[in-house]
């Protein structure tokens, strides 16, 4: 992914009148990009220095600047903070659980078994293309008190709960649909790091009698660390933004135990605060930018 | 990374399939089966509660709502759904936005992408940038701006407003971009040193060599507006420009209070099926447009 440097050998006018061509090709994306990524990005950090309100819209000047109060009072909102603590639980448990389970199946597939390889990938793969409504809606059927869930567990003598409506189990399906979702995109990338190594490393490692295990444990792991990394830093942006799961399934609900800082945004934005609703969004802007830097400076190297 | 990408082809898959089967062939692979196969029941579990609950009756699921098995097989669910007011109108909306969505990535990133592998310009590396920016910066951050934007220009509850913001996907553009690199300088100076101007060289000959990344743009953006939920909920006001996904969440919403199962999983089955049945078909498009978002 270097910048591939044409060599020397193009005249200045060449590259001018490359210039116009090139901006022309890219105008329809440009147009695209400055209108709903570049103005919105300033606006919303303009927006979150004001008391800006729904109904401020149609008369913008008489929106008060107002400096960091939102950023203020964001952090001093037990509600935010709340949704902080939750994001941060979606992150520390959906990542890893999504990483272990997406790595497990990848050197399943790897090991070298051939028939119904192709099925297992379409399987583990197809959630990730699977339409989150859709699947949201199986959710609550399954879920719900009456659902194919407790049914089976009524099978074996347990009475299971109203899974939606319990404020502390409400968060581990929502989590699990996420996982659910996700870990086949996981999958995926991890098997195109794990045929990136070798195999004559593994046979050498054979020779010298190392078992299945230690060639896991001391070949395929280090040799995966970019990967691993990748996979990680996606994966934490993703979870970060967690929006769907927990608005489809809870609207953030049973008393907010499932509310994430992306819902947290549009429930203001749905009251109206559109001041707050910009600084909470802002703040979920430096989180995905500090991820993102932490990726580059991790991977830099390799690339 | 372009590596990592091409390792993904199925051809690839296979040579490393017979390379790796010599290694593990001692090993439990009656247990590694089983368990793949348990790991795979587990996934398909939703798809089996949408297909079993979909086919049961009104009453039936009322009297036993989490029943595994169908006791009658009907189909009443589908036919009440397809005379669900709105709904062929959800269904419509949908197809009109997607076809937006993906004419608008074809013409935008093939040409952007191009550009940016194979011109040299001042700006490129601002350009690229933009790329990257707009795929980092989070949805939460900019839909409220978007949305005055959208309410400014006219476009509010319509079909136009809702597409408009996807028509030119950064990652549709990353994939023209990782694909353009592949293509020869050669070929292309060729071209300029027998006269061809920019546009016939990208029409005439770029172009007709990009169809695998023509193809895995016109899948990812398909499936990026099919499932699109947030954007066009918020865009939509009335009924008439719902798509089917808000439809679908609004039906719901309604039916439950009915506990009318049956309908919301057959809405849900229709919603699904369309993205599920060309992934199985094009399978490596996914995989490839996927991990591509995953190779920044």
């Amino acid at each position: 992914m270097t910048t591939t440097l044409v060599p020397g050998a193009r005249s200045k006018g060449r590259r001018s009148r490359h210039t116009a061509v090139a901006w022309l090709f890219l105008a329809p994306f440009a147009a695209v990009f400055v209108l709903y990524t570049a103005i919105p990005t300033v606006a919303a950090l303009g927006f979150s220095l004001t008391d800006l309100r729904g109904s401020d819209l149609r008369h913008p000047l008489a929106v008060d600047f107002t400096g960091l109060d939102n950023y203020l009072r964001l952090f001093q909102d037990p509600t935010f903070l709340r949704d902080i603590l939750n994001t941060a639980v979606f992150v520390a448990v959906g990542v890893p659980l999504t990483m272990a389970i997406g790595f497990a199946l990848a050197v399943a597939l790897n090991s070298g078994i051939r028939r119904m390889r192709g099925v297992f990938r379409t399987v583990f793969f197809a959630p990730v293309v699977t339409n989150i409504v859709a699947v949201a809606l199986i959710w609550q059927y399954a879920f719900n008190a009456g659902g194919t869930v407790n049914k089976a567990l009524g099978y074996v003598g347990l009475a299971g709960p109203n899974w939606l409506d319990d404020p502390h189990l409400a968060m581990p399906v929502v989590i699990l649909l996420g996982v659910w979702r996700n870990f086949g995109t996981a999958m995926v990338l991890f098997l195109a790091g794990l045929q990136a190594v070798p195999e004559d490393v593994y046979e050498a490692a054979a020779l010298d009698g190392a078992g299945k295990w230690r060639q896991l444990r001391h070949i395929t792991l280090p040799l995966l660390l970019p990967t691993t990394l990748m996979v990680s830093v996606l994966l934490t942006v993703f979870y970060l933004q967690v929006f769907d799961e927990p608005y489809l399934l809870t609207d953030g609900g049973p008393l907010g135990s499932t509310e994430s800082v992306s819902l947290y945004t549009y429930h203001q934005f749905g009251s109206g605060q559109l001041g707050m609703s910009s600084a909470a969004s802002f703040v979920m802007l430096l989180l995905v930018l500090l991820v993102s830097v932490v990726q580059f400076r991790l991977l830099r190297p390799r690339t | 990374m372009t590596a990592v990408a091409a390792s993904l082809n199925d051809a690839d898959l296979t040579a490393a399939e017979d390379r790796t089967a010599v290694r593990t062939r001692s090993v439990g692979r009656p247990l590694l089966y089983g368990a793949l196969v348990l790991c795979a029941l587990l996934t398909l579990l939703p798809f089996y509660w949408v297909v079993s609950g979909s086919l049961r009756g009104l009453d039936e699921i009322r009297a036993d709502p989490g029943a595994w098995v169908p006791q009658h097989v009907t189909l009443d669910n589908f036919v009440r759904l397809f005379r669900t007011e709105g709904f062929g109108r959800f269904l419509t909306n949908s197809v009109l936005v997607a076809l937006m969505v993906v004419i608008g990535n074809i013409v935008a990133a093939s040409a952007a992408g191009y550009a940016l592998a194979k011109l040299e310009f001042a700006g490129r590396r601002l350009a690229f940038g933009a790329v990257m920016a707009a795929m980092m910066v989070p949805f939460t951050t900019v839909f409220v701006t978007q949305f005055v934007i959208t309410v400014d220009m006219g476009l509010a509850d319509t079909l136009t407003g809702i597409a408009l913001p996807g028509v030119a996907l950064p990652l549709s553009v990353f994939i023209m971009r990782q694909y353009a690199q592949s293509v020869p300088d050669e070929l292309l100076e060729a071209a300029r040193i027998d006269g061809a101007g920019e546009f016939r060289i990208f029409f005439r000959i770029f172009l007709p060599l990009a169809g695998p990344a023509v193809a895995t743009i016109t899948i990812m953006s398909f499936l990026t507006s099919w499932n699109n939920f947030i954007w066009p909920l918020i865009v939509a006001q009335s009924t008439s420009s719902y798509t089917l996904p808000v439809g679908l969440a609004a039906t719901s919403q309604a039916a439950q209070h009915v506990t009318d199962y049956g309908l919301v999983l057959a809405g849900a089955l229709v919603v699904m099926l369309p993205v599920l049945v060309l992934f199985l078909f094009l399978q490596r498009y996914f995989v490839q447009g996927i991990a591509g978002s995953g190779m920044r």
